[in-house]
């Protein structure tokens, strides 16, 4: 509290019992946070520990943990790779109608519509994906497999009940598109008004406007609301659980009756009747489902506070 | 091209090389129709059994735009064209958005009310092979599971949430902000295997109650509420904190009298929909509560059935007589669905009714 030269002094505030006992708790739940993020690591290190040491005989499928785990890892990334190859073009489209081409008075209640995409459950959305989808999508597999089975990922045998890699794709796309769309949207929305004003001054047609000013302010945006949507789609459990017809293949060929399965719905399926070291080798394969999850969600994040350091738009 | 340069030259009018503006509905009617046409051919001649909806509205639209792109290339020049097509496909996107939403609606309402009734909500499974029984025991595990969920994570969002925007400074806050972030990005079925791998510490390998799953979706839960109350917590004008400092009350009454009031529709809001987020959760539940088909109502002892599990469980495991069993699946998804609609209404109705009054 003394002065040094020339600085006025500090007043401090008079810090009362309720102040550092109320300081005191929240500290506490703010640092539980991280205690809780660091148990997530530790645990599952630790469980997975015997599987990650075992010999690589006693894993299932005898040749070791990382042999077990790589078509997983290929079928979560395949898988969530197509989705996303679907939903980005679709949701940057919807994103685009909600915020610059729908009616104004229209324009919330169409983004409520959407955003109840975001609110039904992932295992409803699985007895949709293999009780209305599959079957109806059949005879389109069946076509493209004909007409276009010289393409890799076409080629034939088609399966026959739907249960495919693709179905699985087309129901992970359609989730993780109202949160592409929503994080899109808001983004379109900032474009500076006086852009857009000055390229319509410009002469611009609405759709050179969009691609001059709107786009290319929300160019990060999009990419890191597709890192977030990524990332949801390789962490979805229940709905590839539900409808894809797994094996242990790595394949590209998206219309098969072999499909590599995914990490998540493997646990999901096969954990009720695991134990001891088959408990653990699921654990460990969690494991890496985090990691991959998290080196994606960290990308995004940075993409999203790199551009808000630039725009200054916040 | 010829017949509008020719009749109407570009001396004076702002409409000239301008399309009518009911064209666009013209258009989209008349290939709709032809459409329509060539498949009833189709249909009469016997290459399609029965009239193909889906054939006819795709290529219709299909047609439509190429039609449309090409009337307004002819008429408006390229520049127009390409803004009347991408006004098209933009469209085309969102309708095709809505497709899936309206045919899941749909179907789980139509497959959904089969079982719908009184029965369904009054029984368990136990003893029940076949039809009839109910999903009693799952609503009860829903409720129990979700409750204690949200009395974890609440306490803890909030307050963290309080000490980000009140308090938090420096290294910790965003060593906090940033870990909030990453736990927002974890997936499910990893907070399941944590709960479980941290009961299995207390409790020995093999282990199911319901309470793990209260952990696993708390794990889940409080990354939502932080995010929600802190968004809600720095709307919270500064001019209310520092009149209240004024008037010399101490920071933490500042905090539970001003600032808490000021924000607790939005904090609610935020909690109401992190609910509805984490209560149609089915990996955790499937993996640290398992599933029975007695009714439990004890958090801390034996297996719990939680509706998104009973769900799963009767569609993948079916029985004799199939159909019951899926019948039971669908109605179960139809009630996980009404329970996640009425907790997003309740959700904007407390927003309302909570709101700061503004004379």
């Amino acid at each position: 509290m003394i002065a040094v030269g020339t600085t006025p002094p500090v007043i401090k505030a008079k810090q009362r019992p309720g102040d550092r006992i109320f300081s005191a708790g929240t500290l506490l739940a703010g640092s539980l946070i991280l205690a809780i993020l660091a148990a997530v690591a530790v645990f599952l290190i630790v469980q997975a520990l015997p599987a990650l040491v075992a010999d690589p005989a006693d894993i299932s499928g005898g040749e070791g943990f990382l042999a077990y785990v790589a078509p997983l890892a290929f079928g979560t990334v395949w898988g969530a790779i197509i989705a996303l190859a679907i939903a980005v073009p679709l949701s940057i489209a919807v994103a685009l109608f909600i915020s610059h081409f729908a009616p104004r008075r229209l324009a919330s209640a169409l983004g409520y519509v959407i955003d109840l995409l975001a609110a039904v459950p992932s295992v409803v959305y699985g007895l949709w994906g293999i009780g209305v989808l599959a079957p109806a999508i059949v005879p389109v597999y069946v076509w493209l497999t004909e007409n276009m089975g010289w393409f890799p990922l076409f080629a034939p045998p088609v399966s026959g009940t739907g249960r495919t890699i693709l179905t699985v794709a087309i129901v992970l796309a359609v989730m993780i598109l109202p949160i592409i769309t929503a994080l899109s949207r808001e983004i379109f929305l900032q474009t500076p008004v006086l852009h857009e004003e000055a390229a319509l001054a410009l002469g611009a047609t609405r759709w050179e406007m969009i691609r001059t000013a709107v786009l290319p302010f929300g160019r990060p945006g999009i990419i890191s609301a597709s890192m977030l949507g990524l990332g949801r789609a390789l962490g979805e459990t229940m709905a590839v659980a539900i409808i894809l017809s797994p094996a242990a293949v790595v394949k590209f060929a998206l219309l098969q009756q072999q499909n590599p399965n995914t990490i998540a719905a493997n646990i999901a399926l096969s954990f009720p009747e695991s134990y001891g070291l088959g408990t653990d080798t699921l654990i460990a394969s969690g494991l890496v489902l985090f990691v991959i999850t998290l080196v994606v969600n960290s990308i995004a994040r940075y993409i999203i506070n790199r551009r808000k350091a630039f725009s200054g738009a916040n | 091209m010829v017949a509008t340069t020719d009749t109407r030259p570009m001396t004076n009018s702002l409409t000239a090389g301008k399309l009518p503006k009911n064209t666009t509905v013209l258009v989209l009617a008349a290939s709709l129709l032809i459409l329509t046409i060539l498949f009833v051919i189709l249909q009469l001649a016997g290459a399609t059994d029965g009239f193909n909806y889906v054939g006819a509205i795709v290529l219709g639209v299909i047609l439509f735009t190429v039609a449309m792109y090409a009337i307004s290339l002819a008429v408006e020049g390229p520049r127009k064209a390409t803004d009347r097509l991408a006004s098209i496909l933009v469209t085309a996107a969102f309708v095709l958005a809505l497709i899936p939403l309206i045919s899941l609606v749909f179907t789980v309402v139509t497959f959904g009310s089969a079982r719908f009734d009184i029965e369904f909500f009054t029984y368990s499974l136990r003893n029940i092979v076949g039809a009839g029984g109910g999903a009693i025991h799952a609503i009860v595990g829903t409720v129990e599971v979700t409750l204690a969920a949200t009395a974890l994570s609440v306490p803890i969002g909030m307050a963290t949430a309080i000490y980000l925007v009140e308090y938090g400074r420096g290294r910790l806050a965003q060593a906090i902000t940033f870990f909030v972030d990453v736990m927002t990005g974890i997936p499910s079925i990893v907070a399941g295997l944590f709960a479980y791998a941290l009961f299995v510490l207390f409790f020995g390998p093999g282990i199911r109650m319901g309470f793990g799953g209260a952990v696993a979706l708390s794990v889940l839960m409080i990354p939502i509420v932080v995010r929600s109350t802190e968004e809600m917590l720095k709307l919270v004008p500064n001019e209310l904190r520092e009149a209240a400092y004024a008037l010399g009350v101490p920071k933490w009454l500042t905090i539970v009298k001003v600032v808490l009031p000021t924000s607790i529709a939005g904090i609610l809001t935020g909690v109401m929909l992190a609910v509805a987020r984490v209560i149609g959760e089915t990996a955790p539940l499937l993996i640290v509560a398992g599933f029975t088909s007695n009714l439990n109502y004890d958090l801390f002892s034996d297996r719990m059935m939680t509706l998104p599990v009973f769900v799963y469980n009767q569609y993948v495991a079916q029985g004799q007589d199939a159909q019951a069993y899926i019948d039971r699946a669908w109605t179960g998804a139809l009630v996980l669905i009404l329970i996640v609609m009425l907790l997003n209404l309740i959700a904007r109705i407390v927003a309302r009714a909570f709101a700061p009054k503004i004379r």
